[in-house]
Protein backbone atom coordinates (compact mmCIF):
# COMPACT_ATOMS: atom_id res chain seq x y z
CA UNK A 1 0.00 0.00 0.00
CA UNK A 2 1.16 3.21 -0.92
CA UNK A 3 0.05 6.92 -1.90
CA UNK A 4 -1.29 7.13 -5.45
CA UNK A 5 0.64 10.79 -5.89
CA UNK A 6 3.65 12.27 -5.26
CA UNK A 7 2.43 15.07 -3.50
CA UNK A 8 -0.31 16.13 -1.23
CA UNK A 9 -2.30 18.99 -2.87
CA UNK A 10 -5.52 17.93 -1.20
CA UNK A 11 -8.09 15.03 0.58
CA UNK A 12 -10.82 15.41 -2.18
CA UNK A 13 -10.39 12.27 -4.36
CA UNK A 14 -8.16 10.06 -2.14
CA UNK A 15 -9.35 6.91 -1.17
CA UNK A 16 -9.98 5.66 1.99
CA UNK A 17 -7.06 3.24 2.04
CA UNK A 18 -4.53 6.22 1.40
CA UNK A 19 -6.47 8.24 4.41
CA UNK A 20 -5.97 5.29 6.52
CA UNK A 21 -2.65 4.77 5.53
CA UNK A 22 -1.11 8.42 6.84
CA UNK A 23 -3.56 8.01 9.88
CA UNK A 24 -1.78 4.76 10.85
CA UNK A 25 1.50 5.98 9.78
CA UNK A 26 1.34 8.84 11.94
CA UNK A 27 0.93 6.62 15.30
CA UNK A 28 4.33 5.42 14.94
CA UNK A 29 5.11 8.99 14.85
CA UNK A 30 3.38 9.92 17.49
CA UNK A 31 4.72 7.87 19.74
CA UNK A 32 8.22 9.30 18.82
CA UNK A 33 7.08 12.83 19.66
CA UNK A 34 7.08 11.20 23.65
CA UNK A 35 10.36 10.06 23.75
CA UNK A 36 13.52 12.02 24.94
CA UNK A 37 15.06 12.20 21.63
CA UNK A 38 12.62 12.93 19.07
CA UNK A 39 14.73 12.76 16.20
CA UNK A 40 14.54 9.63 13.52
CA UNK A 41 16.33 9.07 10.39
CA UNK A 42 14.42 8.48 7.27
CA UNK A 43 14.68 11.73 5.81
CA UNK A 44 18.23 12.00 6.07
CA UNK A 45 19.66 14.07 3.14
CA UNK A 46 16.80 15.43 1.64
CA UNK A 47 16.13 18.82 1.95
CA UNK A 48 12.61 20.15 2.06
CA UNK A 49 11.97 24.04 1.29
CA UNK A 50 9.08 25.72 3.25
CA UNK A 51 7.39 28.33 0.86
CA UNK A 52 5.26 30.46 2.89
CA UNK A 53 3.53 33.43 1.18
CA UNK A 54 1.04 33.97 3.65
CA UNK A 55 1.18 34.51 7.78
CA UNK A 56 1.12 31.17 9.33
CA UNK A 57 2.54 30.20 13.16
CA UNK A 58 1.23 26.64 14.07
CA UNK A 59 1.42 25.38 10.40
CA UNK A 60 4.96 26.44 9.69
CA UNK A 61 6.02 25.95 13.09
CA UNK A 62 4.34 22.25 12.75
CA UNK A 63 5.90 21.54 9.32
CA UNK A 64 9.51 22.52 10.19
CA UNK A 65 9.26 20.31 13.17
CA UNK A 66 7.88 17.12 11.52
CA UNK A 67 10.89 17.84 8.96
CA UNK A 68 13.52 18.48 11.75
CA UNK A 69 12.55 15.42 13.26
CA UNK A 70 12.75 13.26 10.45
CA UNK A 71 16.45 14.97 9.89
CA UNK A 72 15.75 16.47 6.66
CA UNK A 73 17.68 19.47 6.00
CA UNK A 74 15.38 22.57 6.61
CA UNK A 75 15.20 25.83 4.78
CA UNK A 76 11.91 28.06 5.58
CA UNK A 77 10.49 31.05 3.37
CA UNK A 78 8.20 33.93 4.16
CA UNK A 79 6.86 36.62 1.68
CA UNK A 80 7.72 39.40 3.47
CA UNK A 81 11.30 39.03 3.74
CA UNK A 82 12.09 37.89 -0.44
CA UNK A 83 11.91 38.97 -3.48
CA UNK A 84 8.01 38.37 -3.75
CA UNK A 85 7.75 41.95 -2.34
CA UNK A 86 10.18 42.86 -5.97
CA UNK A 87 7.31 41.35 -7.62
CA UNK A 88 8.72 38.18 -8.54
CA UNK A 89 5.92 35.39 -9.88
CA UNK A 90 5.17 32.39 -8.26
CA UNK A 91 6.47 30.14 -10.51
CA UNK A 92 9.94 31.83 -10.95
CA UNK A 93 10.47 31.91 -6.72
CA UNK A 94 9.48 28.14 -7.22
CA UNK A 95 11.62 27.11 -9.81
CA UNK A 96 14.66 28.99 -9.10
CA UNK A 97 14.48 27.63 -5.39
CA UNK A 98 14.22 24.14 -7.01
CA UNK A 99 17.61 24.92 -8.90
CA UNK A 100 19.18 24.89 -5.78
CA UNK A 101 18.70 21.06 -5.79
CA UNK A 102 15.74 20.61 -3.30
CA UNK A 103 13.76 17.51 -2.68
CA UNK A 104 10.18 18.84 -1.02
CA UNK A 105 8.17 21.69 -1.30
CA UNK A 106 5.73 22.92 1.69
CA UNK A 107 3.32 25.53 0.58
CA UNK A 108 1.11 27.60 2.04
CA UNK A 109 0.00 30.68 -0.65
CA UNK A 110 -3.43 33.10 -0.56
CA UNK A 111 -4.31 31.50 -4.32
CA UNK A 112 -6.50 28.14 -4.48
CA UNK A 113 -4.97 25.94 -6.79
CA UNK A 114 -1.66 27.32 -6.13
CA UNK A 115 0.16 23.97 -4.37
CA UNK A 116 -1.41 22.24 -7.84
CA UNK A 117 -0.19 24.67 -10.04
CA UNK A 118 3.53 24.23 -7.94
CA UNK A 119 3.06 20.59 -8.65
CA UNK A 120 3.25 21.18 -12.55
CA UNK A 121 6.13 23.32 -12.41
CA UNK A 122 8.17 21.98 -10.07
CA UNK A 123 9.69 17.98 -9.89
CA UNK A 124 9.60 18.64 -6.23
CA UNK A 125 7.44 16.46 -3.98
CA UNK A 126 4.05 19.10 -2.96
CA UNK A 127 2.33 19.62 0.09
CA UNK A 128 -0.27 21.75 0.14
CA UNK A 129 -0.16 23.76 3.14
CA UNK A 130 -3.44 25.73 2.71
CA UNK A 131 -4.11 27.52 -0.65
CA UNK A 132 -6.84 29.99 -0.23
CA UNK A 133 -9.99 28.77 0.48
CA UNK A 134 -9.53 25.45 -1.61
CA UNK A 135 -7.48 22.99 1.03
CA UNK A 136 -5.62 22.69 3.99
CA UNK A 137 -5.15 18.89 3.66
CA UNK A 138 -2.69 18.40 6.58
CA UNK A 139 -5.07 19.42 8.66
CA UNK A 140 -8.30 18.00 7.26
CA UNK A 141 -6.13 14.94 8.58
CA UNK A 142 -4.25 15.81 12.06
CA UNK A 143 -8.06 16.69 12.80
CA UNK A 144 -9.32 12.80 11.78
CA UNK A 145 -5.98 11.43 13.67
CA UNK A 146 -7.68 13.57 17.25
CA UNK A 147 -10.94 12.09 16.74
CA UNK A 148 -10.01 8.19 15.72
CA UNK A 149 -7.59 8.93 18.88
CA UNK A 150 -10.67 9.99 21.16
CA UNK A 151 -13.16 7.78 19.45
CA UNK A 152 -11.64 4.61 17.99
CA UNK A 153 -13.33 5.07 14.56
CA UNK A 154 -14.55 7.43 12.08
CA UNK A 155 -17.13 5.59 10.63
CA UNK A 156 -20.68 7.01 11.64
CA UNK A 157 -18.88 9.06 14.04
CA UNK A 158 -21.26 12.35 14.08
CA UNK A 159 -19.39 15.61 13.53
CA UNK A 160 -20.17 19.21 13.21
CA UNK A 161 -17.82 21.70 11.44
CA UNK A 162 -19.38 25.42 13.23
CA UNK A 163 -18.72 28.76 11.51
CA UNK A 164 -17.61 30.62 8.15
CA UNK A 165 -17.90 27.68 5.95
CA UNK A 166 -17.20 29.34 2.43
CA UNK A 167 -14.06 30.83 2.94
CA UNK A 168 -12.54 27.90 4.81
CA UNK A 169 -10.10 25.13 3.70
CA UNK A 170 -10.11 23.62 6.81
CA UNK A 171 -13.44 23.04 6.39
CA UNK A 172 -13.32 21.75 2.73
CA UNK A 173 -10.56 19.55 3.96
CA UNK A 174 -12.31 17.73 6.73
CA UNK A 175 -15.51 17.51 4.61
CA UNK A 176 -13.98 15.60 2.00
CA UNK A 177 -11.77 13.22 4.73
CA UNK A 178 -14.61 12.47 6.80
CA UNK A 179 -16.88 11.61 3.90
CA UNK A 180 -14.69 9.24 2.47
CA UNK A 181 -13.88 7.67 5.94
CA UNK A 182 -17.16 7.19 6.09
CA UNK A 183 -18.34 10.02 9.48
CA UNK A 184 -21.30 11.87 9.26
CA UNK A 185 -20.61 15.51 8.43
CA UNK A 186 -22.79 18.50 9.19
CA UNK A 187 -22.00 22.71 9.34
CA UNK A 188 -23.86 25.19 11.14
CA UNK A 189 -23.24 28.84 10.15
CA UNK A 190 -24.47 32.36 9.43
CA UNK A 191 -26.54 30.90 5.80
CA UNK A 192 -24.25 33.99 4.29
CA UNK A 193 -20.99 31.62 4.87
CA UNK A 194 -22.56 28.37 4.00
CA UNK A 195 -22.12 27.54 0.55
CA UNK A 196 -25.64 26.96 -1.76
CA UNK A 197 -26.35 23.17 -2.35
CA UNK A 198 -23.69 21.74 0.28
CA UNK A 199 -26.05 18.91 0.70
CA UNK A 200 -25.56 17.33 -2.63
CA UNK A 201 -22.11 16.40 -0.96
CA UNK A 202 -24.38 14.50 1.91
CA UNK A 203 -23.40 17.24 4.42
CA UNK A 204 -26.80 18.24 6.40
CA UNK A 205 -26.89 22.63 7.32
CA UNK A 206 -27.87 23.97 10.17
CA UNK A 207 -28.30 27.49 10.89
CA UNK A 208 -28.77 27.15 14.19
CA UNK A 209 -26.77 25.61 16.99
CA UNK A 210 -29.61 24.81 19.18
CA UNK A 211 -30.60 22.18 16.59
CA UNK A 212 -27.41 20.61 15.70
CA UNK A 213 -26.25 20.41 18.99
CA UNK A 214 -27.88 17.05 20.40
CA UNK A 215 -27.18 15.50 17.36
CA UNK A 216 -23.50 15.06 17.16
CA UNK A 217 -20.22 13.97 19.12
CA UNK A 218 -17.65 16.64 18.51
CA UNK A 219 -18.03 19.93 16.98
CA UNK A 220 -15.09 21.54 14.99
CA UNK A 221 -15.25 25.36 16.01
CA UNK A 222 -13.73 27.06 12.70
CA UNK A 223 -12.05 31.07 13.51
CA UNK A 224 -14.16 33.73 12.63
CA UNK A 225 -12.14 35.44 9.85
CA UNK A 226 -12.13 39.16 11.50
CA UNK A 227 -12.03 40.73 7.88
CA UNK A 228 -15.09 38.69 6.76
CA UNK A 229 -17.14 41.50 8.81
CA UNK A 230 -16.15 44.74 6.94
CA UNK A 231 -17.41 42.39 3.80
CA UNK A 232 -20.68 42.50 4.93
CA UNK A 233 -21.66 38.73 5.85
CA UNK A 234 -22.61 38.92 9.78
CA UNK A 235 -23.54 42.08 11.06
CA UNK A 236 -21.26 41.90 14.39
CA UNK A 237 -19.21 39.82 16.67
CA UNK A 238 -20.87 40.30 19.28
CA UNK A 239 -24.17 39.08 17.11
CA UNK A 240 -22.01 36.44 15.83
CA UNK A 241 -21.29 35.14 19.57
CA UNK A 242 -24.63 35.22 20.37
CA UNK A 243 -25.99 33.09 17.65
CA UNK A 244 -23.04 31.14 16.69
CA UNK A 245 -20.12 30.88 19.36
CA UNK A 246 -20.30 27.69 21.01
CA UNK A 247 -20.52 28.07 24.46
CA UNK A 248 -20.83 25.89 27.86
CA UNK A 249 -24.16 26.86 28.50
CA UNK A 250 -24.67 25.93 24.75
CA UNK A 251 -22.94 22.36 24.81
CA UNK A 252 -24.83 21.62 28.28
CA UNK A 253 -28.25 20.81 26.22
CA UNK A 254 -26.52 17.71 24.59
CA UNK A 255 -27.03 14.25 26.45
CA UNK A 256 -23.43 13.40 26.62
CA UNK A 257 -19.92 15.74 26.41
CA UNK A 258 -19.41 17.03 23.28
CA UNK A 259 -15.52 16.85 22.14
CA UNK A 260 -14.66 20.46 21.01
CA UNK A 261 -12.33 21.11 18.40
CA UNK A 262 -10.37 24.34 16.66
CA UNK A 263 -8.02 24.44 14.28
CA UNK A 264 -6.39 27.66 15.86
CA UNK A 265 -5.93 30.64 16.27
CA UNK A 266 -9.00 31.06 19.09
CA UNK A 267 -10.68 34.62 18.96
CA UNK A 268 -11.69 33.84 22.50
CA UNK A 269 -15.34 34.29 23.40
CA UNK A 270 -16.17 35.18 20.02
CA UNK A 271 -16.04 31.58 17.97
CA UNK A 272 -15.81 29.86 21.38
CA UNK A 273 -16.02 30.81 24.82
CA UNK A 274 -12.99 30.53 26.45
CA UNK A 275 -13.77 28.27 29.57
CA UNK A 276 -15.22 25.53 26.86
CA UNK A 277 -11.96 25.96 24.98
CA UNK A 278 -9.68 24.91 27.94
CA UNK A 279 -12.24 22.40 29.18
CA UNK A 280 -11.93 18.79 29.96
CA UNK A 281 -13.78 18.07 26.48
CA UNK A 282 -11.44 20.60 23.98
CA UNK A 283 -8.71 18.58 22.37
CA UNK A 284 -7.61 21.61 20.88
CA UNK A 285 -3.97 21.61 22.23
CA UNK A 286 -4.06 17.18 21.44
CA UNK A 287 -4.46 18.65 17.58
CA UNK A 288 -1.43 20.75 17.52
CA UNK A 289 0.33 17.62 18.79
CA UNK A 290 -1.07 15.42 16.45
CA UNK A 291 -0.11 17.84 13.79
CA UNK A 292 3.70 16.89 14.07
CA UNK A 293 2.68 13.79 14.19
CA UNK A 294 0.50 13.63 11.01
CA UNK A 295 3.05 16.14 9.10
CA UNK A 296 6.07 13.50 9.53
CA UNK A 297 3.70 10.46 8.12
CA UNK A 298 2.83 12.86 5.10
CA UNK A 299 6.54 13.57 4.49
CA UNK A 300 7.66 10.37 5.24
CA UNK A 301 5.32 8.24 2.93
CA UNK A 302 6.09 10.94 0.12
CA UNK A 303 9.84 11.59 1.07
CA UNK A 304 10.37 7.61 0.63
CA UNK A 305 8.51 6.42 -2.06
CA UNK A 306 10.37 6.33 -5.34
CA UNK B 1 12.29 -24.81 -5.13
CA UNK B 2 12.90 -27.41 -2.58
CA UNK B 3 11.88 -26.95 1.24
CA UNK B 4 12.91 -29.05 4.51
CA UNK B 5 12.10 -28.55 7.72
CA UNK B 6 15.36 -27.92 10.36
CA UNK B 7 13.48 -27.45 13.56
CA UNK B 8 10.37 -29.20 14.45
CA UNK B 9 7.64 -28.02 16.60
CA UNK B 10 9.21 -29.62 19.99
CA UNK B 11 12.50 -28.92 18.27
CA UNK B 12 11.83 -24.96 18.83
CA UNK B 13 10.23 -24.99 22.01
CA UNK B 14 13.44 -26.81 23.52
CA UNK B 15 15.56 -23.90 21.85
CA UNK B 16 13.84 -21.39 23.40
CA UNK B 17 14.40 -23.05 26.42
CA UNK B 18 17.68 -23.68 26.13
CA UNK B 19 18.20 -19.93 24.92
CA UNK B 20 16.30 -18.54 28.42
CA UNK B 21 18.22 -20.75 30.20
CA UNK B 22 21.47 -19.23 28.52
CA UNK B 23 20.84 -15.91 29.43
CA UNK B 24 20.04 -16.85 33.07
CA UNK B 25 22.98 -18.40 33.67
CA UNK B 26 25.28 -15.85 32.03
CA UNK B 27 23.45 -12.73 34.01
CA UNK B 28 22.72 -14.75 37.39
CA UNK B 29 19.64 -13.87 37.23
CA UNK B 30 17.33 -11.47 36.03
CA UNK B 31 17.80 -8.83 37.69
CA UNK B 32 17.77 -5.02 35.58
CA UNK B 33 16.90 -7.28 32.18
CA UNK B 34 14.89 -6.15 29.51
CA UNK B 35 14.06 -8.08 26.41
CA UNK B 36 13.57 -6.49 22.97
CA UNK B 37 12.22 -7.84 20.14
CA UNK B 38 12.05 -6.63 16.61
CA UNK B 39 9.24 -6.88 14.58
CA UNK B 40 7.86 -9.14 13.61
CA UNK B 41 8.59 -12.43 14.53
CA UNK B 42 11.37 -11.17 16.96
CA UNK B 43 8.71 -9.76 18.94
CA UNK B 44 7.04 -12.82 19.55
CA UNK B 45 10.18 -14.57 20.03
CA UNK B 46 11.32 -11.59 22.91
CA UNK B 47 7.85 -13.06 24.36
CA UNK B 48 8.03 -16.49 24.80
CA UNK B 49 12.03 -15.66 25.87
CA UNK B 50 10.26 -13.41 28.38
CA UNK B 51 8.02 -16.40 29.55
CA UNK B 52 10.25 -18.95 29.92
CA UNK B 53 12.86 -16.90 31.76
CA UNK B 54 9.84 -15.70 34.41
CA UNK B 55 9.09 -19.48 34.96
CA UNK B 56 12.61 -20.34 35.74
CA UNK B 57 13.26 -17.45 37.77
CA UNK B 58 9.62 -16.53 39.31
CA UNK B 59 10.21 -12.95 38.47
CA UNK B 60 9.23 -11.23 35.30
CA UNK B 61 11.03 -9.17 32.75
CA UNK B 62 10.04 -6.34 30.02
CA UNK B 63 9.52 -6.89 27.11
CA UNK B 64 9.43 -3.85 24.42
CA UNK B 65 9.07 -3.76 20.10
CA UNK B 66 11.32 -2.49 17.75
CA UNK B 67 10.22 -1.32 14.72
CA UNK B 68 13.45 -0.54 12.45
CA UNK B 69 11.63 0.24 9.31
CA UNK B 70 12.65 4.34 9.77
CA UNK B 71 16.53 3.06 10.41
CA UNK B 72 16.65 0.89 7.13
CA UNK B 73 19.50 1.75 4.95
CA UNK B 74 17.60 0.74 1.81
CA UNK B 75 14.50 2.79 2.84
CA UNK B 76 14.62 4.80 -0.49
CA UNK B 77 16.22 2.43 -2.98
CA UNK B 78 13.07 -0.37 -2.13
CA UNK B 79 10.07 0.29 -5.34
CA UNK B 80 7.74 -1.11 -2.05
CA UNK B 81 7.43 0.96 0.47
CA UNK B 82 7.60 -1.06 3.82
CA UNK B 83 4.71 -0.52 6.27
CA UNK B 84 5.68 1.25 9.25
CA UNK B 85 4.77 0.25 12.56
CA UNK B 86 5.30 1.51 16.08
CA UNK B 87 8.01 0.96 18.31
CA UNK B 88 6.37 0.13 21.59
CA UNK B 89 9.35 0.11 24.25
CA UNK B 90 6.91 1.28 27.70
CA UNK B 91 10.04 1.62 30.08
CA UNK B 92 13.73 2.94 30.31
CA UNK B 93 15.89 0.98 28.73
CA UNK B 94 19.27 3.52 29.94
CA UNK B 95 21.10 1.97 32.54
CA UNK B 96 19.75 -1.84 31.74
CA UNK B 97 20.98 -4.94 30.05
CA UNK B 98 18.76 -5.30 27.22
CA UNK B 99 18.53 -8.62 25.42
CA UNK B 100 17.97 -7.69 21.35
CA UNK B 101 16.04 -10.01 20.19
CA UNK B 102 15.44 -11.57 16.34
CA UNK B 103 14.81 -14.22 14.43
CA UNK B 104 16.82 -14.63 11.85
CA UNK B 105 20.40 -13.38 11.31
CA UNK B 106 21.72 -13.06 7.50
CA UNK B 107 23.54 -9.69 6.23
CA UNK B 108 23.96 -7.88 10.00
CA UNK B 109 22.22 -4.73 8.40
CA UNK B 110 18.70 -5.16 10.44
CA UNK B 111 20.90 -5.50 13.62
CA UNK B 112 22.48 -2.65 12.50
CA UNK B 113 19.64 -0.25 12.04
CA UNK B 114 17.77 -2.17 15.54
CA UNK B 115 21.00 -0.53 17.45
CA UNK B 116 21.00 2.74 16.08
CA UNK B 117 16.79 2.95 16.78
CA UNK B 118 18.07 1.13 20.37
CA UNK B 119 20.47 4.56 21.06
CA UNK B 120 18.13 7.36 19.95
CA UNK B 121 15.75 6.03 22.48
CA UNK B 122 18.19 5.42 25.07
CA UNK B 123 21.79 4.28 26.36
CA UNK B 124 21.52 0.49 28.29
CA UNK B 125 24.62 -0.32 29.87
CA UNK B 126 25.16 -3.34 27.93
CA UNK B 127 23.51 -4.85 24.69
CA UNK B 128 23.47 -8.62 23.59
CA UNK B 129 22.02 -9.94 20.86
CA UNK B 130 20.01 -13.31 20.69
CA UNK B 131 18.94 -14.75 17.40
CA UNK B 132 16.71 -17.85 16.77
CA UNK B 133 19.04 -18.61 13.55
CA UNK B 134 22.46 -17.56 12.19
CA UNK B 135 23.06 -18.31 8.80
CA UNK B 136 25.97 -15.87 7.70
CA UNK B 137 26.70 -14.27 4.64
CA UNK B 138 27.26 -11.50 7.08
CA UNK B 139 27.90 -7.85 5.41
CA UNK B 140 28.85 -5.86 8.54
CA UNK B 141 30.68 -6.70 11.47
CA UNK B 142 28.12 -8.40 13.84
CA UNK B 143 28.14 -11.02 15.72
CA UNK B 144 25.05 -12.73 18.33
CA UNK B 145 26.33 -13.68 21.82
CA UNK B 146 23.11 -16.47 21.98
CA UNK B 147 22.12 -18.17 19.03
CA UNK B 148 19.46 -21.13 18.83
CA UNK B 149 20.84 -22.72 15.60
CA UNK B 150 24.01 -22.21 13.31
CA UNK B 151 22.76 -23.06 9.88
CA UNK B 152 25.47 -22.51 7.13
CA UNK B 153 23.49 -21.39 3.59
CA UNK B 154 24.09 -20.93 0.56
CA UNK B 155 23.24 -17.26 -0.89
CA UNK B 156 20.63 -19.33 -3.13
CA UNK B 157 19.00 -20.46 0.01
CA UNK B 158 16.30 -19.02 2.11
CA UNK B 159 15.43 -19.59 6.11
CA UNK B 160 11.68 -19.40 7.07
CA UNK B 161 10.75 -19.34 10.78
CA UNK B 162 7.30 -19.54 11.38
CA UNK B 163 5.99 -19.15 14.55
CA UNK B 164 2.19 -19.97 16.18
CA UNK B 165 1.41 -16.20 16.80
CA UNK B 166 1.51 -15.53 12.71
CA UNK B 167 1.60 -18.95 11.10
CA UNK B 168 -0.40 -22.37 11.39
CA UNK B 169 2.76 -24.08 13.71
CA UNK B 170 6.11 -23.55 14.99
CA UNK B 171 9.01 -24.55 12.37
CA UNK B 172 11.75 -23.61 10.63
CA UNK B 173 12.50 -23.96 6.70
CA UNK B 174 15.43 -24.49 4.75
CA UNK B 175 14.61 -23.23 1.30
CA UNK B 176 16.38 -23.85 -2.17
CA UNK B 177 15.83 -21.23 -4.49
CA UNK B 178 16.15 -21.81 -8.24
CA UNK B 179 18.12 -18.77 -10.02
CA UNK B 180 15.46 -16.61 -11.04
CA UNK B 181 13.25 -16.26 -7.75
CA UNK B 182 16.63 -15.63 -6.08
CA UNK B 183 16.83 -12.71 -8.41
CA UNK B 184 13.62 -11.14 -7.80
CA UNK B 185 14.52 -11.45 -4.34
CA UNK B 186 17.54 -9.52 -4.77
Amino acid sequence: MKLQSRHLLGLEGMSKDELTLILDTAVSFREILDRPIKKVPPLQGKTVVNLFFESSTRTRISFELAERRLSADVVSFTAAASSVSKGETLKDTARNIEAMKIDMVVVRHAAPGSAHFLSKVVDANVINAGDGGHEHPTQGLLDMYTLREKFGALEGLRVCIVGDITHSRVARSNIYGLLTMGAEVSVCGPETLIPRELEKFGVQVYHHLEEVIPKVDALNVLRVQLERQKSGLFPSLREYHRFFGVTKEKVSRAPKPITIMHPGPINRDVELSADLADSEHSVILQQVTNGVAIRMAVLYLLGTTN
Amino acid sequence: MTTSKIIDSAGFKRTVNRLAHEVVENHKGVENLVIVGIRTRGEFLARRLATTIGEIEGSSVPVGILDITMYRDDLRGRLDQPQLKSTEILFDITGKVLILVDDVLFTGRTIRAALNAIMDIGRPSLIELMVLIDRGHREIPIKADFVGKNVPTSPRQEIKVKMREVDDDDAVYLVNLDETSKEEKR
